[in-house]
């Protein structure tokens, strides 16, 4: 029997020499125990606390409980309180660096070093929480307007936080964070940069102001908002690429589409894909100004009606027929470049568009466009550097590590989610923030980014490398000696304890 | 010395948590030993014998603990107070606590004291009811309460340094102590600045044996309290400034304690020996092993074996 090992978890009880701040004390109903907490600070139970403002669990170590049959989520939280146990017992469980903690100074083992089986492989995980200096967050966000000039400053609160980089297909980049502006500015551009970096890690919005360009709020995995203005769709193309896309599946169900754009309406008949199909023209005479054939810009203004203009009857951007080329009894479908809004016209004998019932060939080409156009999200990359001394919480050699990793011998994952690892020197990762679990990320006053990273691998590996073969401890052991929190595991991320050659 | 890290400070879980409910939780753990919580209570159970006498014992057990939070918490602030002041609680377990505490009394304690090794000495009632159960403990936190029947014996493992839990399958346990039926001990508790009540003192970790886990509960944190001598080393606090509700007021408690020299440890282990002798000539400790950076100091009861280490 050995007393339970329950951290003394100092750091979670803030140190507050301001004693007269009964005011913001909340009571936490957790417990018949009641406790009323200051801000800052945690209850009897050392579990929950009062953090701004609100009753708040404190992190303890988060594992993965291995869940066949589910969707690919991260469905919720299974306190260890409401364990069944049997279940969690017989599913296999990965530790994760979220709430590991980390060891100061370096050379300390990594706080959790788990063994494991994997089909009858000893497997090996180093877990750490490793404090990145050199870190940053790649940001794509999907959308067709102006954020901004390549190169302009990000600023967060008036704080340079990044830039704007390289315009990508339906999207704009920017890079945030960094090095420079963690520790090469003022202090409170290391600070601001700091929180905005956490921040997007852990999923939660945040506010940036391109100098010279728009405003924006965004937030991983989420529509970005740009200028108040919230994005919805990508749009599948502009009306003429959907003319190119759809083109084929149309034929024989319509005599004519027009795709009502923004920025440029494309009309089949006229437009080549409509010529390679030997369609007769249509004689329909659309407003705007002509581009190329079957292309028009400006058919009406900006706006949030059909296909980005201010229209909501498709007729109001139609001229007319060129009587000498329409025949009445012609199939006329209009519809969006998202597939929102579309409505079908059969022309009578005085060569006016009527609305008729959409055949279900026609209706269901409109389903696909709509289909086709994924919605406009913000993601988040984190960029960071694990070349540094945090190798050294995993093995007496750490270039070891570095060889191991190129050498495919050990999988690297950031809080259970697989990384890119750049070629080159270092172990230099990209990990994409929604597979994380939430609230990954914290931070040192340094300041630096703390994120979870874990090392797996085989024993035989990681006595090879040199590794602190006799801090290993069993997953059943962190189970029972710490605060855990368990948390499924879907089929979003690969179960990390896999060695890479039988991937 | 350990680093409070600021990271604890930011890592906190914001998501929207299940809602806290008010209830008791148990689980059954994968090598069948019992996990009970109910908020700051975490108790570990474990028992040999019949399996029907230990699946009875077990309902027992958990039928008493679902109760005995709220009965604790309606008399929370008596037991909170000095133990000259709560001799008027009424619930069986604050009784425990305030018998445990009063001949302690002529320094500062509260019922509090003791209050881990009274719930386990409660919980492991039912287990003495039944003589089909050969051993049971209910290990609350580190305080914990056993049963033996004629014959039986336990190993103790004590890790004095919480900050090398899970080496210990590679370096050993600080100490091993055998607890036989025929021995007077059916409580074993273990107090320190590094575990999770505050300490008056700098022990790494002060284990008392005892007739109950509630006597070596309050035995345990008066002695550890006891390893004490100043240097500038340690960092100390008020403990109303670390926790809201604490039944030691504006008391220092150690937050920090820095490498030492070998003069000042022996000097606050020597005032910790005195105090564990004292307890002992009063009848009230079977034994106390008493760890401070790497040395080690037992009083009464011989452990079978208490190891020195240096401290890393």
């Amino acid at each position: 029997m050995i007393p339970d090992p329950t951290e003394p978890d100092l750091g979670a009880v803030p140190v507050s020499s301001d004693s007269s701040s009964d005011a913001r004390k909340i009571v936490c109903n957790a417990c018949p125990v009641l406790c009323q907490i200051s801000e800052g600070r945690t209850g009897a139970c050392d579990r929950w606390g009062n953090f701004n403002g609100g009753l708040t669990r404190v992190d303890p170590v988060v594992l993965f409980k291995k869940v066949t049959g589910t969707a690919g989520e991260i469905t919720g939280f299974a306190h260890k309180e409401d364990w069944d146990g049997s279940v969690v017992s017989e599913a296999p469980l990965f530790v994760s660096g979220v709430g590991s903690g980390t060891t100061y100074p370096d050379y300390k083992p990594a706080p959790f070093i788990v063994s494991s089986r994997h089909e009858g492989v000893d497997m090996v995980t180093v877990v750490t929480e490793g404090i990145f200096s050199y870190c940053s967050f790649k940001v794509k966000i999907d959308t067709d307007r102006w954020l901004g000039p390549e190169q302009a400053t990000v600023r967060c609160q008036g704080e340079a936080v990044g830039h704007v980089t390289t315009a990508e297909y339906g999207s704009q980049m920017l890079s945030l964070g960094g090095v420079h502006h963690l520790t090469g500015g003022a202090k409170r551009e290391g600070r601001v940069s700091c929180a905005l970096m956490m921040d997007l890690g852990n999923r939660k919005p945040v506010e940036l102001q391109i100098e010279g360009g728009s405003r924006l709020l965004i937030e991983a995995g989420k529509p970005p908002v740009v200028n108040g203005v919230e994005e919805q769709r990508m749009r599948v193309g502009c009306g003429s690429a959907t003319i190119g896309i759809f083109a084929q599946q149309w034929y024989g169900s319509v005599d004519e589409v027009v795709v009502v754009d923004d920025h440029i309406t494309g009309v089949l008949t006229e437009h080549q894909a409509g010529r390679c199909l030997a369609m007769p023209a249509s004689g329909i005479k659309i407003k705007g100004k002509r581009s190329t054939p079957g292309r028009y810009f400006q058919v009406a203004r900006p706006g949030t009606g059909w296909g980005g203009t201010d229209i909501s009857d498709p007729l109001s951007i139609v001229a007319g027929f060129d009587p000498q080329v329409a025949r009445p009894g012609s199939r006329i479908l209009m519809v969006s470049t998202t597939g929102e809004d579309a409505e079908f016209f059969v022309l009578d004998e005085n060569l006016k568009m009527t609305p008729a019932p959409m055949p279900k060939a026609v209706r269901s080409v409109v389903q696909r466009i709509g289909e086709n156009c994924e919605p406009a999200l913000t993601s988040v990359l984190f960029l960071a550097g694990a070349g540094g001394s945090l190798r050294a919480g995993v093995t007496d050699n750490p270039v070891r590590l570095t060889h191991s990793i190129k050498d495919l011998l050990v999988n690297v994952t950031c809080g259970g989610a697989p990384v890119y690892l750049w070629p080159g020197g270092g172990i230099t990762l990209m990990v994409d923030v929604t597979r994380m679990p939430e609230n990954s990320f914290g931070w040192v006053p340094t300041p630096a980014i703390v994120a979870p990273i874990e090392f797996t691998m085989r024993l035989k590996d990681y006595r090879a490398l040199g590794g602190h073969v006799d801090r290993v401890r069993t997953v059943e052991d962190v189970l029972q000696s710490e605060r855990v929190r368990v948390v499924s595991w879907g089929a979003l991320n690969p179960w990390p304890v896999v060695p890479h050659a039988d991937r | 010395m350990q680093l409070p890290s600021s990271r604890s400070h930011t890592r906190v879980a914001s998501e929207g948590h299940p809602c806290p409910s008010g209830n008791a939780v148990r689980a059954r753990l994968a090598d069948g030993r019992w996990h009970f919580q109910h908020g700051p209570i975490d108790l570990i159970i474990g028992a040999d014998g019949d399996r029907a006498a230990v699946a009875g014992a077990l309902a027992r057990v958990w039928s008493r603990f679902q109760g005995l939070l709220a009965e604790l918490v309606g008399e929370l602030w008596l037991l909170r107070s000095p133990v000259q002041e709560a001799l008027g609680v009424t619930g069986p377990v604050a009784q425990r606590m305030v018998g445990a505490c009063w001949p302690q009394r002529e320094r500062f304690i509260t019922p509090m004291a003791a209050v881990a090794g009274a719930v386990a000495d409660e919980l492991i009632e039912p287990f003495h009811a039944d003589e089909r159960i050969a051993r049971a403990y209910v290990n609350n936190g580190g305080d914990i309460a056993l049963h033996l029947a004629a014959g039986q014996r336990f190993k103790i493992g004590v890790c004095a340094d919480l900050s090398r839990t899970g080496q210990r399958e590679v370096h050993g346990l600080d100490a091993d102590f055998q607890v036989t039926s025929q021995m007077p001990v059916r409580g074993v508790a273990t107090s320190g600045w590094r575990g999770r009540s505050f300490s008056l003192g700098i022990a790494d970790s002060v284990t008392v044996l005892a007739r109950t886990a509630a006597q070596a509960d309050a035995a345990a944190t008066m002695i550890a309290n006891s390893v004490n001598v100043e240097d500038p080393a340690i960092l100390r606090r008020p403990a109303r400034e670390l926790k809201d509700d604490t039944d030691l007021g504006d008391r220092l408690v150690t937050v920090a304690v820095g490498a030492l020299s070998a003069q000042r440890v022996r000097e606050a282990l020597d005032a910790g020996v005195a105090r564990a002798r004292e307890l002992g000539a009063l009848g009230l400790i079977h034994g106390a092993a008493l760890w401070l950076q790497g040395a080690v100091r037992s009083v009464g009861c011989r452990s079978d074996q208490t190891r020195e280490r240096c401290s890393q």
